[in-house]
């Protein structure tokens, strides 16, 4: 097995520790920003789809303001956000660089594009079920998160899968400026080296990735679906 | 039950709408009242503005002695619990199952889980779904969704059941078996229930009492029996004449068709009995003590309320035409002149 790989791939079985490193680290960004961006982004995108003109908890200042951090943050290319956002890392997570430097930029770059989703979602929910919530005396909280929320959930789980999908695009240019993961081990080695198995071997990763984060997506949207 | 004082609703935008034109009612406890009118007519408006899911811009809405124009959001969504309604399109929630969807305006009552359990069966007993617990509203049809509904809108022991167009979207056969159910449940319950519809047929199958809208205002309104066979208002005559075929005759004399063709002297007439002529034999009567020849082109009996209504078109010949219709009146039998040969 050994002999095969190391015929196959040569350059990853001699910086096997590294890849494995790597792994980790594209791991971990996809899991603690992916946390972050649901635990941030539902809520955001709540606010984003109560506060609209003619919904429940309407509100134009605070719809302007949201709508227009969504619409900024989404216009504005990752790897340029992560340099314009360099100093705010710093100040919160005390670096720049590695995992710990990728949160900050991650973060700000999934929850508006989260948000939109679950926006998106909420808005599919017939507006005749909030009607009969309101008729059965219900509050708007209890709309929220008895009705929409409840309703929503295949599109709000379509929504997370398309958000990891991208996210794990980002942890891979996030490599470019110095936060580790696969994608900064394909550029350092596979690009600027010129060794193609390691390309090759990350982009298999990262395709398995995908189709895995994909697959369960369509699972939790099938099984919520009535 | 129900009382509305002036209530005017008025939709501000690019155009302004007015949909509910000072209305004044009075709904009495327990009792069908049908509100009827074309679409935009305003009705739909004006049944939210009961349970204030519209705010009138303008009158009072008071329900079981409470003035819930009067009330802050808090009070008037505990008020909205005795106040329950039902939709043309259901308004099931899909993500849950048909048991989960009854007991929801449960949540937060108190009771417990068995109480609750118990409650929702007893309810899906009582619109005939009791073997339909566990399903999902889309494995159901529209009429077993609307049951579904209504056992949803009776598990807060509402007072008050607002029916908006309940009935719209299903087949005629269901909607009578819907119907039934609503009046089943009035009779069994005491509850107050306001139909909402378009459709005459409806207001005559169950309704006690009626309101007729038009371009927002209340036109007309009264027993459905008086209404049915009185009408004062054109808008209320049109609703009417979907029931019954005698309108029709007008379109045939239009059309010149052969079967109007009248012999010099006949008249086409059409004639109207109360409930306490119906049952007696007017035709036989001006036949034989005339000498016309009455040949019944269109005829039509209603029960309404209990009562019966009646009206037939027919061609009435012979040389004392004047005088048979001068005894129909007597007889208090409305007769209209349609055409003159």
């Amino acid at each position: 097995m050994a002999e095969f790989l190391t015929s196959i791939m040569p350059h990853v079985v001699e910086r096997s520790d590294q890849f494995w490193q790597a792994f980790r680290e594209t791991l971990q960004m996809v899991g603690i920003v992916g946390v972050l961006a649901v635990v941030i982004g539902i809520p955001f995108g709540v606010l984003l789809f109560a506060t609209k003109p003619g919904a429940i908890l309407q509100n134009r200042p605070v719809h302007f303001i949201l709508n227009k951090i969504c619409d900024i943050f989404r216009s504005i290319p990752f790897i340029l956000l992560a340099m314009i956002l360099l100093g705010l890392s710093r100040l919160i997570m005390g670096t720049g660089i590695g995992v710990k430097g990728a949160i900050i930029p991650l973060t700000f770059a999934t929850v508006p594009f989260l948000g939109r989703q679950i926006e998106g979602a909420l808005s599919e929910v017939p507006a005749g079920l909030l009607e009969a919530a309101q008729s059965m005396g219900c509050s708007p909280w209890e709309i929220i998160t008895r009705v929409y929320l409840k309703e929503a959930i295949p599109g709000i789980a379509r929504g997370v899968t398309i958000t990891l999908i991208s996210l794990i695009n980002f942890t891979a240019i996030a490599g470019a400026i110095g936060a580790g993961g696969l994608g900064s081990f394909a550029i350092s080695y596979g690009h600027s080296r010129g060794y193609t198995d390691i390309m090759w071997t990350v982009l298999i990763i990262i395709i398995i990735m995908v189709s895995l984060v994909q697959t369960i997506g369509n699972a939790v949207v099938k099984k919520t679906s009535h | 039950m129900i009382t509305l004082d002036h209530v005017s609703k008025t939709f501000t935008g690019a155009n302004e709408v007015h949909a509910v034109r000072d209305v004044s009612l009075t709904v009495d406890d327990g009792e069908i009242f049908g509100i009827i009118g074309y679409s935009g007519a305003g009705k739909s408006t004006l049944v939210r503005c009961i349970n204030l899911l519209e705010k009138p811009t303008a009158g009072t809405v008071t329900v079981d002695g409470k003035e819930l124009t009067a009330m802050g959001e808090k009070d008037l969504r505990q008020e909205r619990k005795k106040i329950s309604m039902i939709f043309q399109q259901f308004n099931l929630l899909p993500s849950r199952t048909v048991a989960q969807n009854v007991a929801f305006p449960l949540k937060g009552s108190g009771l417990g889980k068995e109480v609750v359990r118990k409650k929702v069966m007893d309810l899906l007993d009582m619109v005939g779904l009791p073997d339909k617990a566990d399903a999902y509203p889309s494995q159901l049809s529209g009429g077993q969704k609307q049951r579904v509904a209504i056992a949803r809108a009776l598990a807060s022991d509402p007072k008050v059941l607002l029916c908006d167009e309940a009935t719209s979207a299903l087949d005629p056969q269901t909607t009578q078996s819907i119907l039934h159910l609503i009046q089943d449940i009035n009779r069994k319950t005491g509850i107050t229930v306001v139909v909402i519809t378009h459709e005459m047929a409806v207001v005559k199958e169950i309704c006690h009492r009626v309101a007729v809208m038009d371009a927002g205002a209340v036109v007309e309104e009264g027993t459905v029996f008086d209404v049915f066979s009185s009408p004062q208002q054109s808008v209320t005559r049109s609703f009417v004449s979907t029931t019954s075929n005698l309108g029709k005759i007008e379109a045939l004399i239009a059309a010149d068709d052969p079967m109007t063709a009248l012999a010099p002297g006949a008249v086409i007439a059409r004639l109207n009995y109360g409930h306490s002529n119906v049952s007696e034999a007017t035709i036989s009567e001006i036949s034989r003590r005339f000498n016309v020849d009455v040949n019944i082109i269109f005829s039509n009996v209603e029960i309404i309320g209990g009562q019966s209504l009646g009206g037939l078109v027919a061609v009435i010949s012979g040389d004392r035409v004047r005088e048979a219709i001068g005894y129909l009146s007597e007889k208090n039998v409305v007769v209209e002149v349609l055409k003159r040969g």
